[in-house]
């Protein structure tokens, strides 16, 4: 894993991240960033939208060797802009609408002219993730036990 | 002689008309939404998902309707269901230790780093029944606090004496099996054992870490710890050459801490057993991990004395929806197979009813 970290140059790692954030867009995002779009691009379809399965493993133990856990849907769409950048979306459920957008997303990252309106739209997706996960997590932590020892007479 | 029969169009057609009508039942009350089953039945819908083996909210949360509640059935639907979609590929191995957690506790250390988080639990409520709920009584917003540190797995914690085993290791040249994919087949690996209880049905597999604690194969455990949360899920896309997140799912895990006296092979340390499901379940993780412990027989040379350590037994009888596919075919029409014992029955008892006569004729020729 980390070997094949070192092998991804850091472009690779800026979409990578993308492509994570468009995966967890709900489709009011997907749809809302699309309208704004003021140039709408060309599309071809590639491949899909489909959907189908993956094959979720985890590790025994937690941390060791890996096994088959079950299976999760998985959407996923691949298409081409019409200047030629090739855009992959691919999300867990059964929304292919959702998956064919976050596709095109990926691809217009890509293009210059389009890059700062994706990542405006990575942004919104990423403060949403946080704000929920931070909500979670002060939510839980409200639930920590606080232990206390009782002061035992000695007298 | 054979005789094939046909019939029943026309019932079966109707049959499952009612079936539809007694689903929705009063059509005066409003029908309940499939969100409304993903929010409010939440973990019958993880329950669904283990057990069926397919992760995926929504549909197992219609399958729970279309089923009426009833588990095994909303099972067997999705399970069908799978069926139908292509494979795309195996997800990378996903990293609970990075887990967001929403729950955390465990019984062998009191202040670990992370602390004790109770989360969304039922334990400590005193199992009576609220009656606010039946007038849907506004329900308060949970408190909050400032996060604390991070939730250290607590058998990295364990591993520093060297007084517990590490992460499970296949043997070297081990290659991953898939159940879905190849025959059942004994002995049977840990990591395919592991498929295998992580889809298992949850009461069978209760009742079998239930016999752990009675007495039959003792395992000695300690819950290290169980936490629930939700982890990413990654693909590898050859096309790229590199692997992207698909997004969160929600999962349970249970590291269960046995005590182990030694062998001729190893020295006296703890063991472990491991749990993992889909969704919320820390019942289902907690028997799963007893039960994988249990199974290990062959790695710490011990005797199987119990069903729970009989891996054909467990492995063969935990998915339950084989279990109700052969115990419920007994219900449908076995007329043939029916006529020709109750022939063969007929015979024997004339043979049984001849002999005994024959052996009493036998008796008073010998009294005479």
């Amino acid at each position: 894993m980390d070997a094949k970290l070192k092998q991804e140059s850091p472009p690779d790692l800026a979409r990578k991240e993308g492509m994570r954030l468009l995966a967890r867009a709900s489709s009011d995002e997907l749809n809302a960033a699309w309208e704004a779009l003021a140039d709408k691009p060309d599309i071809s379809p590639v491949r899909g939208p489909e959907t189908g399965l993956v094959m979720v493993r985890g590790r025994i133990g937690g941390g060791g060797d890996a096994f088959n856990l079950g299976e999760a849907t998985v959407s996923r769409a691949t298409i081409r802009l019409s200047t030629g950048e090739i855009g992959h979306g691919q999300l867990l459920g059964t929304d292919k609408q959702r998956a064919r957008l976050a596709a095109i997303f990926d691809a217009l990252f890509q293009r210059e002219a389009d890059r700062a309106a994706v990542q405006a739209l990575h942004r919104a997706i990423a403060s949403r993730i946080e704000a929920e996960d931070r909500r979670t997590a002060e939510e839980t932590a409200a639930t920590r036990v606080d232990f206390f020892t009782m002061v035992r007479g000695d007298d | 002689m054979y005789v094939a029969v046909k019939g029943g169009e026309a019932a079966i057609a109707n049959a499952h008309r009612l079936l539809a009508d007694r689903r929705r039942g009063d059509r005066t009350l409003p029908s309940i939404t499939i969100q409304q089953v993903v929010e409010q039945l939440g973990l019958a819908v993880d329950r669904v998902m283990a057990e069926a083996s397919l992760y995926d909210r929504e549909l197992a949360a219609l399958a729970v309707r279309q089923a009426r509640g009833d588990m095994i059935e909303a099972i067997f639907i999705l399970r069908a269901y799978r069926t139908t979609l292509p494979r795309f590929g195996y997800s990378e191995p996903v990293d609970t230790a990075t887990m967001k957690v929403e729950r955390r506790v465990s019984a062998t250390y009191k202040d670990l780093p992370g602390g004790q988080l109770l989360g969304p639990t039922f334990d400590y409520t005193h199992r009576l029944l609220d009656p606010s709920l039946i007038d849907d009584a506004a329900v308060e917003q949970p408190a909050v606090k400032e996060p604390g540190e991070h939730v250290m797995r607590v058998s990295d914690i364990l591993d520093g004496e060297g007084l517990i085993e590490g992460d499970g290791r296949m043997p070297e040249g081990h290659v991953m099996g898939d159940l879905t994919r190849e025959p059942m087949e004994f002995p049977m690996a840990r990591d395919l054992r592991l498929q295998a209880l992580a889809r298992g049905d949850e009461g069978f597999l209760l009742a079998l870490a239930y016999s752990t604690q009675r007495g039959y194969g003792r395992t000695h455990p300690f819950v290290g710890e169980v936490r629930i949360g939700e982890v990413e899920v990654e693909l590898d896309l050859p096309e790229l050459g590199f692997a992207v997140s698909l997004g969160v799912i929600r999962v349970t895990e249970c590291q269960m801490v046995n005590q182990f006296m030694g062998s001729a092979k190893q020295p006296p340390q703890f063991t472990r057993g491991y749990g993992l499901v889909f969704g919320q379940s820390e019942r289902k993780a907690m028997s799963m991990s007893l039960v994988d412990r249990a199974l290990r027989t062959d790695e710490f040379s011990e005797d199987i004395v119990a069903p729970a350590q009989d891996q054909e037994f467990v492995i063969s009888h935990a998915d339950n929806v084989q279990a109700t596919g052969f115990v419920e075919h007994l219900k449908l029409p076995h007329y043939v197979d029916f006529q020709a014992e109750l022939d063969l029955v007929r015979r024997m008892r004339r043979d049984y009813d001849a002999a005994r006569a024959g052996s009493q004729d036998g008796m008073k020729e010998a009294a005479e």
